[in-house]
C-alpha cells in the first residue's frame, strides 16, 4: 500500500521536477576577455527583430557587452521565469508587464532602479504620460517604460459599407448601457442573418446569424482591456479605491454591471455569439474568417488585422464616447533588472538604452509598437504610413485629455483574474443574476488583498 | 507506466529475499552476485531516489509549508490542509475530474471492447491493427489542436456538418455542459484504439477450442461473447481499467491547450488546479498538499483495483 501511495504521488511530482529540469542553462557569461553576456527574455516574437537592432546597436556603443536574447512564447513565459529565478538562473533584464510585476517586486526579485535613476539623472519626462507610474510601489522603481498600448473600434469596411456605414459614421459614435447608443446601432447594422437581412429588419433571424455585428471577449481576467473595460470605463467605472496599488477593488459597481448587462443584451438580440457558443479560436480567427464585422483591439495586435496575410479589409476607428466621456485603456510594459544579476551595472546600462531615444526610435522604425518615448511616436505613424497603414486613432487616444485610463494594478492579480472571469462568464451564461456573481467576485477578492 | 515499472523494477531481485535462495550448484558464488545485482541496480535505484523518492518527500514537506517559490518555504502544519477542505474549487475540481473518468473510461472500454471483439472474430489484418494506434501515436498537445480547430463553434469542420445537415450549432468547447463530454471524447478518441489492442491481445490468448465446440453447440457471437470471451478476459480487463483509470485521472494536457479549464470551471480538473495553484498562483505548498490529496485518492483507487485483478487472476489456467 505505501510503495503504491508513492507511486502515485511521484508520478504526480515527476511533473513539478521535470518543469523544473527545463531551467538548467549555463551560467558562464563572462568570457575571458571580459566580455559579458547579458540574457535578455521577451515573449512577443512580432517585436523580437525590433529589439534584435536595439542589441546591435548597443553592442556597437559597448563592444565588451553582448546582448543574447530569448523569445518565449507568452504561455509559457512566467513559469520559464519563475523557474529561472527559484534556480538562481534567471535573465538579467526580462520583459515586465503589470499583473506579474508585483509578485516579484514583493518577492525581492527585481532590482530597485532609484538609486541609479538618481544617480545618473536619467529624465523621465519624456514618457507618454502614466507610464511610468505602475512601475513604482514604496519609493521603489522597478522598471522603466518601454512602450504602451491604447484599445479602439477595428471593423470590417466592406461588410459596413454594405450596410451604409462608412468610416465617417464610425468617427462619432456614441454609448450608453441603457440603448447602447449609435454604437449598437452600428453593430445591429453590422449584423448579418443567412438570408442577408441584417439586425435592424423586423424579420432578423438570430437563430441563423452569418455574421455577428460584435465579438466581446469574454477571457480578459479582471481587466477587460479588449471590452468590457473600455464600455465599463466610459460608463463612469473605476476598478480601484487608488491605481495603482490601490486596496479595495469594485467589481460590484453598477456602472460595471449595466455594462455587462448591455453585453447579454446584444447576445439576446442575436448581434454577438452568445458565450457557449463563442469560438476557442479566438477573435482575430473569427473575424478574419469573415464571420465577425467588429470588436475593440489593442494597438499591439494592429498587425493581426493589417498585415499581408489578413484575408479582409480591416480599419480602426476611435471607441465611443460614454456617459462618461471617452477613455481606452492605456497599458504599458517595462524592462526589469533581476536583482540577482552578477552584472548589474552592465544591465542598467542596458535597461537605459533601451528606454532611450536611440533605441526606441529603432522600434519606431518596424512599426510593430508604440515605444514609450513620445518623440518616438510620431516616427512610429511615420513607419505605418509607410506600409500604408493608418493607426492615428490609437495615438490620439492617448494623446487625448483625460482619454485613458490606467488598467488597475494590485497585488495578487494572478490570482484576482481568474475569479473576476469566471464570475463574468457565469453572470453572461446566466449561471447567477450579474449583480450576484460580481458582488461575490468583489468579496472574495479584496479578501485576497486584506 | 513509466513510473510504475522504474519503481517496480528495483524491488524484486535487489531485496534481500532473493539473495536467500540462490539457485542449486551456486551457492557459494553467491556474494558476487549480489554485488553485481547492486552495481545493475545502481543507476535505477539513483533515478528513483533523484527524481522519484526525493521530490516525493519534497512535496509532502512544501504541502505543510506557505512555499511561493520566490521566498523560502515557512512552516505552516496542516494549515494547507485545512484550506483545503473548505476550498469550494478544489471540491469542484474533483468533481469535474470524477465526471470525466466516468465518461472517459465508461466510453473508451466499452468501444474499445467492441473494436476488439471485431478484431478478433472477424480480422486478424496487421494492417488495421497498426492504424488503430495511429491517434495514440500522436502527442497530446497536438490531439488537443486538431480537435480545439475541429471541434470550434464558428469555425470548425465538425459544426459544419452539423450545420449542413440541419442540426444548428453546438458550442463543444465553450458550453459547460458539453465541454467535459467534448475532452472526454477526444481521448476517448486518442486512446481506444490502444486499449482496444491490449483488450485484443488478451483475447488471443482464449483458447480458439472454446470457440470451435461453442459454435458446434449452436452458440451465435453475442452468447460466445458474453459467455466466453468476457469472462476469461477479465484479468485483463481489470488491468487495462487499472491502467487507464490513473491516466484519466492525470487529464491535463488536453485541457491545458483548449478550454484552459473554462467554462467557469468545467473543465477545471484536479491536475489542472495544481498546476494553476503552483506555476500560475505560485502557491507551491497549496498545490503541494492538493497533489498529495490527488496521490492519497489514486493510491486507494488503485488498491481496490488491485485487489479485484488479485481476486480474478486464474480463470485459464
Amino acid at each position: 500500500m505505501r510503495s503504491l501511495r508513492v507511486r502515485a504521488g511521484a508520478a504526480l511530482l515527476c511533473l513539478a521536477a521535470s518543469a523544473s529540469l527545463v531551467s538548467c542553462g549555463g551560467s558562464d557569461d563572462t568570457a575571458a576577455d571580459g566580455t559579458v553576456t547579458l540574457d535578455y527574455w521577451l515573449w512577443d516574437d512580432r517585436q523580437l527583430p525590433a529589439y534584435e537592432d536595439c542589441a546591435a546597436a548597443f553592442h556597437e556603443d559597448n563592444p565588451k557587452i553582448k546582448i543574447k536574447i530569448t523569445q518565449t512564447a507568452w504561455l509559457q513565459y512566467w513559469q520559464n521565469l519563475t523557474t529561472q529565478l527559484v534556480s538562481g538562473e534567471a535573465p538579467d533584464v526580462w520583459v515586465n508587464q503589470t499583473t506579474y510585476s508585483p509578485t516579484y517586486a514583493t518577492g525581492g526579485q527585481i532590482l530597485d532602479l532609484q538609486p541609479l535613476v538618481e544617480r545618473d539623472d536619467v529624465d523621465l519626462s519624456g514618457y507618454q504620460p502614466g507610464l511610468t507610474e505602475p512601475w513604482v510601489k514604496d519609493g521603489k522603481r522597478y522598471g522603466l517604460p518601454k512602450d504602451w498600448d491604447t484599445v479602439a473600434v477595428v471593423y470590417n469596411t466592406d461588410m459596413l459599407e454594405k450596410q451604409g456605414v462608412d468610416a465617417a459614421d464610425l468617427q462619432n459614435l456614441t454609448w450608453n448601457p441603457t440603448d447602447g447608443g449609435t454604437m449598437e446601432e452600428v453593430v445591429a447594422r453590422a449584423t448579418v442573418d443567412t438570408k442577408g437581412r441584417n439586425g435592424l429588419d423586423p424579420d432578423f433571424d438570430k437563430k441563423h446569424v452569418a455574421v455577428y455585428g460584435y465579438l466581446p471577449e469574454w477571457e480578459d481576467a479582471s481587466q477587460g482591456q479588449n471590452g468590457w473595460g473600455e464600455f465599463a470605463a466610459i460608463n463612469g467605472f473605476q476598478y480601484l479605491d487608488k491605481n495603482p496599488w490601490g486596496t479595495e477593488y469594485r467589481f460590484d459597481d453598477p456602472k460595471l454591471i449595466e455594462t455587462l448587462d448591455w453585453y447579454k443584451h446584444l447576445i439576446d438580440k442575436g448581434y454577438a455569439p452568445s458565450l457557449a457558443q463563442k469560438s476557442e479560436l479566438g477573435n482575430t480567427e473569427l473575424l478574419s474568417a469573415g464571420k465577425a464585422a467588429m470588436t475593440l483591439a489593442g494597438s499591439y495586435s494592429i498587425s493581426s488585422y493589417t498585415g499581408q496575410n489578413a484575408r479582409q479589409d480591416f480599419d480602426f476607428a476611435p471607441l465611443p464616447t460614454g456617459p462618461a466621456g471617452r477613455k481606452s485603456a492605456i497599458n504599458g510594459l517595462s524592462d526589469a533588472i533581476w536583482a540577482g544579476t552578477p552584472h548589474k551595472e552592465e544591465a542598467w546600462k542596458w535597461v537605459k538604452f533601451l528606454g532611450s531615444a536611440e533605441c526606441q526610435d529603432l522600434v519606431a522604425e518596424r512599426a510593430v509598437v508604440f515605444p514609450a518615448l513620445t518623440s518616438s511616436t510620431e516616427k512610429t505613424l511615420a513607419a505605418y504610413r509607410a506600409k500604408g497603414e493608418d493607426v492615428s486613432v490609437f495615438t490620439d487616444a492617448a494623446a487625448a485629455k483625460d482619454g485613458t485610463f490606467l488598467l488597475p494594478i494590485t497585488e495578487r492579480g494572478t490570482e484576482i483574474g481568474p475569479i473576476v472571469q469566471d464570475a463574468i462568464q457565469s453572470a453572461i451564461l446566466g449561471q447567477t443574476s450579474t449583480e450576484e456573481a460580481m458582488r461575490t467576485a468583489n468579496d472574495k477578492v479584496n479578501a485576497l488583498l486584506e | 507506466m513509466g513510473a510504475n515499472t522504474a519503481v517496480a523494477r528495483p524491488r524484486g531481485p535487489a531485496g534481500p529475499a532473493s539473495g536467500e535462495a540462490p539457485a542449486p550448484g551456486r551457492a557459494r558464488r553467491a556474494p558476487d552476485d549480489r554485488k553485481a545485482a547492486w552495481l545493475f541496480l545502481a543507476p535505477a535505484l539513483l533515478g528513483f531516489a533523484l527524481f522519484y523518492a526525493y521530490p516525493t518527500v519534497r512535496g509532502v514537506y512544501y504541502s505543510l509549508t506557505d512555499y511561493n517559490l520566490l521566498a523560502a518555504p515557512n512552516f505552516t502544519g496542516a494549515e494547507n490542509y485545512q484550506q483545503l477542505v473548505t476550498d469550494d474549487q478544489f471540491w469542484n475540481a474533483l468533481k469535474v475530474t470524477g465526471y470525466y473518468v466516468v465518461v472517459n473510461i465508461g466510453s473508451q472500454t466499452l468501444l474499445a471492447l467492441l473494436l476488439a471483439a471485431l478484431m478478433h472474430r472477424l480480422t486478424r489484418s496487421v494492417v488495421l491493427r497498426a492504424m488503430l494506434l495511429v491517434p495514440w501515436l500522436v502527442p497530446n498537445v497536438t490531439v488537443g489542436l486538431l480537435w480545439m480547430w475541429l471541434l470550434d463553434t464558428n469555425l470548425g469542420f465538425v459544426n459544419h456538418i452539423l450545420n449542413t445537415l440541419g442540426l444548428g450549432t453546438t458550442g463543444f468547447l465553450s458550453s459547460p455542459d458539453w465541454a467535459m463530454p467534448s475532452i472526454a471524447a477526444v481521448n476517448a478518441w486518442a486512446y481506444t484504439g490502444y486499449t482496444a489492442l491490449l483488450l485484443y491481445a488478451g483475447m488471443v490468448q482464449i483458447p480458439q477450442y472454446l470457440y470451435e465446440s461453442a459454435s458446434l453447440d449452436g452458440a451465435g457471437e453475442i452468447r460466445m461473447f458474453t459467455r466466453i470471451t468476457l469472462p476469461l478476459l477479465r484479468p485483463v480487463l481489470a488491468l487495462v481499467l487499472v491502467v487507464s483509470l490513473i491516466g484519466s485521472f492525470q487529464i491535463f494536457d488536453t485541457i491545458a491547450v483548449t478550454t484552459q479549464g473554462g467554462p467557469v470551471g468545467a473543465t477545471r480538473v484536479i491536475y489542472f488546479y495544481i498546476y494553476e495553484q503552483a506555476f500560475t498562483y505560485f502557491h507551491m505548498g497549496y498545490a503541494s498538499a492538493v497533489a498529495v490529496v490527488l496521490a492519497l485518492i489514486l493510491g486507494v483507487l488503485t488498491a481496490v483495483q488491485m485487489r479485484l485483478l488479485r481476486a480474478s487472476r486464474s480463470d485459464l489456467a
